[in-house]
């Protein structure tokens, strides 16, 4: 038995493209932060105190409604709230807004981003419904994969199941 | 075209043959019952055992399958350190013998008999065997190599002993490869010793494309790398400037479909391994997708689309065409896997109430529900054979990996943890890996591996923080 060499060769692994051009996967699209969660959105979010802001849309009426475990209805406490965003969205027609729709880290991670975008479908309907034109509305979905609260139990869950509404600048801005 | 589709991230393998004693006149005798029937026989058994009474236990909880009557007692072989040929060649010797033990040894199927305990020692790769050396120290197989440096190429050659029959098991073999490339030598070397020994094809010589993560809980950095299947050699895709999710090889390796939110929102896009470009594909203005999986001749793909909150199953092209619809249902459909063949899919829905496992044809029409047992089952996934269906089961606020016949019977849960899904199969069937999350703040994703019949459950070192795991076919 003897071996003849004969050529069988591996080439080496060239080196990579990947990753020396960032700006490739940057924003740079026309939607500007749209987990708006982590940013002012381009957005001033002025004052509290200011019937007119965003930050009084945020956090005087609230920009997030709670779902119950893999449901996408709309409970009353949540109608309260979405009444409110549709009443200051019909009044503020300069803005327009994006809801995102979240899922709690319990289900697969492709059912969530469906499960997520029921959520944000919803309240997009009720919006609506409301009187809030659909132009001025959009959804997303990030399924499991931004949760507001990290422990795993139903406390963070619960909080973890929502749908936000983020206030951007509509066309006519 | 398929070989040069993969390309540089596949260090590709321009192979003419391997040169076999076959080649040079060696006809040797082929064992009746050597290690290799042994191993068959053994691997019939783990089988068989699948569908034994584990199958009755499962539903009480995958800790509880009780593999016991089949375990396989791992089949114990020698691999002496590789003989250096040339001067240049020790560490590299050495290096190759490792890889090819982790390989072997990690199958959970061989055993390695330590070098400290061997008689016979080679100092020369043609040494005679001296089989009753072997016999004393119980080794079943014995593999013995050589490594030299020829003109800037590693050149190693081996061949595999059946010590219980005295006999060389197949032709010697050898192979070359650049330097950089020696970990495929290795792999490739262990794929041939582990077909031989079992029946099977290898995946050794395979790569795994994930999603790398960093970063905290609520803010989590993703990008889309691959790595070796055993974590080595890890390369990444895309820089972490935006979420990327549940990356999937095209059936030659060539190409990786998978879901990026760099618009502000999911869409799929499809990446080239040749030069790490990629781009977005077609989609209806307004609507989400994502779960893309490419059809096993490549040439379409199978996703999500949502529209108006309402996701279901479509398919297109992978060179354009317009999206054509494959189910129409006010539930969610998602997470769609060819059958081998092409001519059917599976997918999970939630039409009946929960999310459960369906068959329909690829061109649509009437599902037929296979899931239904307690629970929730997603994420289903044909293998490579045609014969199973590896899935994500939730029940009682556990995750599992489980596996069930195309016909829904025979359910096997193969793991259990606090959060346990997406299941992608090792190029020969045999092996599922899998993204392990653990609870809480500083809780993180990872990748396991685990054997079709529960056996082997261990972690993928190298890679780090990972999910979504998907194999790539075995290299050329």
């Amino acid at each position: 038995m003897t071996f003849a060499p004969k050529a069988v060769l591996l080439l080496a692994v060239l080196g990579l493209a990947a990753c020396n051009n960032p700006d490739k996967y940057g924003a740079g699209n026309g939607v500007v932060d749209p987990g708006g969660m982590y940013g002012d959105n381009g957005v001033s979010q002025g004052s509290i105190n200011d019937p007119n802001s965003p930050a009084y849309f945020n956090q005087a009426i609230g920009d997030k409604v709670l779902f119950q475990v893999d449901q996408s209805t709309i409970n009353p406490e949540a109608r309260t709230i979405l009444t409110g965003q549709a009443q200051w969205l019909v009044n503020h027609p300069q803005y327009a807004a994006i809801i995102e729709g979240h899922a709690d880290e319990q289900g697969t991670r492709e059912y969530n981003l469906a499960l997520g975008a029921r959520r944000a479908s919803a309240v997009q309907e009720f919006l609506i419904s409301q009187g809030v034109a659909g132009n001025r509305l959009r959804t997303v979905s990030y399924g499991k994969e931004r949760p507001l609260a990290v422990c795993s139990t139903e406390d963070c869950y619960a909080q973890n199941r929502r749908a936000v509404t983020v206030i951007s600048l509509g066309a006519g801005s | 075209m398929i070989q040069a589709s993969f390309g540089q991230i596949f260090a590709a393998v321009q192979a003419d043959v391997m040169r076999r004693d076959a080649e040079t006149g060696y006809k040797g005798p082929r064992p009746e019952r050597g290690i290799a029937s042994m191993m068959r026989i053994a691997l019939a058994a783990l089988a068989a055992l699948m569908i034994g009474p584990a199958m009755a236990q499962a539903q009480q909880g995958p800790l509880r399958i009780e593999i016991t009557d089949g375990v396989i007692e791992p089949l114990p072989y020698a691999l002496p350190t590789f003989v250096a040929e040339t001067g240049d060649a020790g560490q590299m010797a050495s290096d190759i013998t490792r890889v090819i033990a982790a390989d072997l040894s990690g199958t959970g199927l061989f055993r390695e008999i330590p070098e400290s305990a061997h008689i016979q020692r080679f100092g020369a790769f043609d040494m005679p065997v001296s089989y009753p050396d072997w016999q004393a120290i119980n080794a079943q197989a014995l593999i013995v190599g050589g490594v030299s440096m020829q003109g800037g190429k590693v050149v190693v050659k081996f061949r595999l002993f059946d010590i219980y029959s005295g006999q060389q098991l197949g032709d010697g073999q050898q192979l070359a490869a650049s330097p950089a490339s020696w970990r495929r030598l290795a792999h490739k070397v262990a794929d041939v010793i582990y077909s031989r020994v079992t029946g099977e094809s290898g995946y050794f010589d395979s790569r795994v494309v994930f999603v790398s993560e960093t970063g905290p809980k609520d803010a989590r950095q993703k990008r889309l790398a691959v790595a070796d299947y055993d974590g080595a050699n890890i390369q990444y895709l895309t820089d972490s400037s935006t979420i990327v999710l549940a990356p999937r090889f095209s059936p030659d390796g060539g190409r990786v479909l998978y879901t990026t939110f760099e618009t502000g929102f999911p869409r799929i896009k499809m990446l080239d391994t040749r030069n790490v470009a990629a781009t977005l594909l077609p989609e209806i203005p307004g609507t989400m997708t994502f779960a893309p999986r490419f059809s096993p001749d490549g040439g379409s793909i199978v996703y999500s689309m949502e529209q108006g909150g309402n996701t279901d199953l479509w398919t297109m092209g992978v060179n354009g065409g317009s999206p054509s619809r494959l189910t129409n249902s006010p539930a969610i459909e998602t997470a769609p896997s060819y059958s081998p063949d092409g001519s059917r899919i599976v997918f999970e829905s939630d039409r009946s109430g929960t999310q459960q496992l369906y068959i329909m044809s690829a061109g649509g029409g009437e599902p037929t529900r296979i899931s239904f047992g307690e629970g929730r089952y997603g994420t289903p996934v044909w293998s490579p054979r045609g014969d199973l269906i590896a899935f994500t089961k939730q029940h009682a606020g556990r995750f599992h990996i489980g596996v069930m016949r195309t016909d829904g019977s025979e359910e096997r849960l193969l793991t259990a943890s606090f959060l346990d899904e997406g299941p992608t199969w090792s190029p020969n069937g045999r092996v599922i890996m899998f993204t392990r999350e653990s609870p809480g703040a500083a809780g993180g994703a990872q990748l396991f591996s685990v054997d079709i019949s529960g056996r082997n459950l261990k972690k993928v070192d190298g890679v780090g923080a990972a999910s979504d795991p998907a194999w790539s076919p075995l290299l050329p």
